[in-house]
């Protein structure tokens, strides 16, 4: 059930009743119903408030464009959570997103005591996402998050379109990316998801999202 | 779950990476992929596969596919032996790799000579008269016919116009496909004495129905278990109750169709 949704500049932030769902770990991902669709949409969690379970959601297609059309009181199937999370077990942690790829972060930085942050964005109204996560550096194309990266940038967790992971992965190797690729059924079964990782497909939906050491 | 049967993903002698990404696209009504029978291949399925699947504590169908009449016969030899596999599907139809030079009849005939488990020929709808190839594998040996497989489709970005699949066509299935799949289930059942199992966009227990009545002995469930994994069991509750008063048959026929769906439905992985 919608408990309520909120404009994030281009972005829709919505808030769903929790109900017997697990929150997750941060950086995995629920399966939502996308009304009037045929298959559902994957969207990794972007907060946790207290009974609810919230997803920033970029509406660039009919199913997403649907998930923002959803109104107060309107109910939709929701699975998870699924996948792999991030590995929370660092001590100098750095979170980098560009784009929409800033949407597991606010929960991911709960989890980890509001570590400094680096995000991205395509235009100033993109970049009013990042009220999201108060404290964090930002640029705006045509700087890129990679500007701000020092030499020595600890325990990086990255989430953005694939460039940003390509580039930050060249420069960190051993960060851990959150992917993102089109699913069909989420839960390993499709094969739908895989993505090239060291020469092999590999289903993003069990062997990630977030993936590691991929260098 | 409340599963009568569990379809596998199709199994081919050698391991098979698949098709480059992207692989499946949703269109207005049904979905297209083109996965490429990514799978271990048989060694690897029987070693690690089917010992997991058979805990299910459900009847297996294995879905065998390749690329000549010597692949078939070659993955059914092996899964002649094994005793948790209960049904042989043949793939005869997939519209995404380069297809075997045989005619289906022909790998019928060569799986026939491979194995005594059962054999359903799963057909493809893209062809003028499904019926006579229903004919052709039925007298190749085929114990029973799976309709139907994915159609061809194209799907195209709205900004480049270029294909969303990185294959360009792949498989079309959902909805869409459930008119085209009931008039080749009708068509077959017509044509051959041999059970079918019904698939193509079944998502309710009034599509199941459509099938049973349209002449298929079981029905399979596909794209609908991305959307819903738990589909079966609401699909087997729908039947129970609140769409059979609906259907203007005979109670003979009724209770014709009940006994098959809760005796026969099969459910497909794939």
């Amino acid at each position: 059930m919608v408990s309520a949704t909120e404009s994030v500049g281009p972005f829709t932030l919505l808030r769903l009743e929790r109900g017997e769902l697990e929150p997750g770990v941060p950086g995995q991902f629920f399966m939502l119903e996308a009304p009037g669709r045929v298959l559902p949409r994957p969207m990794s969690l972007c907060q946790a408030p207290h009974g609810e379970l919230a997803f920033l959601i970029d509406p660039i297609g009919p199913g997403t464009r649907a998930l923002c059309a959803l109104r107060i009181g309107e109910a939709i199937h929701v699975l998870g959570p699924l996948g792999n999370g991030f590995d929370l077990d660092l001590s100098r942690p750095l979170l980098v997103a560009g784009g929409i790829g800033i949407a597991p972060m606010p929960y991911l930085a709960a989890a980890l005591g509001d570590p400094p942050a680096i995000l991205g964005f395509r235009t100033e109204h993109h970049a009013e996402a990042a009220g999201l996560l108060p404290g964090a550096e930002i640029v705006v194309e045509p700087r890129l998050v990679t500007e701000l990266l020092q030499d020595d940038p600890g325990d990086v967790l990255a989430c953005g379109p694939e460039p940003m992971l390509e580039a930050v992965r060249r420069r960190v190797p051993r960060a851990q990316l959150a992917w993102e690729a089109r699913m069909a059924c989420g839960y390993g079964a499709c094969y739908g998801c895989v993505v090239e990782i060291d020469g092999r497909y590999r289903r993003l939906c069990v062997d990630g999202p977030v993936v590691r050491d991929a260098a | 779950m409340q599963l009568d049967a569990f379809v596998t993903k199709t199994v081919t002698p050698q391991a098979r990476e698949g098709n480059p990404p992207p692989r499946v696209v949703e269109t207005e009504s049904g979905m297209l992929n083109s996965i490429g029978l990514q799978n271990p291949g048989i060694d690897a399925f029987a070693r690690e596969s089917l010992p997991r699947i058979s805990e299910l504590g459900v009847p297996i169908w294995v879905s065998v596919g390749g690329f000549s009449a010597h692949d078939y016969a070659d993955v059914c030899e092996r899964l002649d032996g094994e005793a948790s596999v209960e049904v042989i599907e043949l793939n005869l139809s997939c519209p995404n790799v380069e297809g075997a030079p045989e005619t289906a009849a022909e790998l019928v005939a060569a799986a026939r000579a491979a194995t005594t488990k059962p054999l359903y020929a799963k057909l493809s709808p893209a062809t003028w008269d499904v019926a006579e190839s229903a004919r052709a594998v039925a007298a190749a040996g085929a114990d029973g016919l799976s309709l139907v497989n994915t159609i061809r489709g194209l799907a195209l970005d709205a900004t480049a116009r270029r294909p969303q699949l990185a294959r360009g066509a792949g498989g079309y299935s959902g909805p869409a496909l459930r008119p085209i799949a009931l008039a080749c289930v009708h068509a077959c059942a017509r044509a051959v004495a041999l059970p079918i199992v019904g698939m193509g966009g079944v998502t309710s227990g009034d599509d199941v129905l459509d099938f049973l009545a349209a002449g298929a002995s079981a029905v399979a469930l596909g794209t609908i278990l991305f959307a819903d994994p738990f589909a079966a069991s609401r699909i087997r509750a729908e039947l129970g109750d609140a769409v059979l008063p609906a259907l203007a048959l005979s109670e003979h026929e009724i209770h014709g169709l009940v006994g098959h769906s809760a005796s026969r439905r099969v459910v497909s992985a794939e």
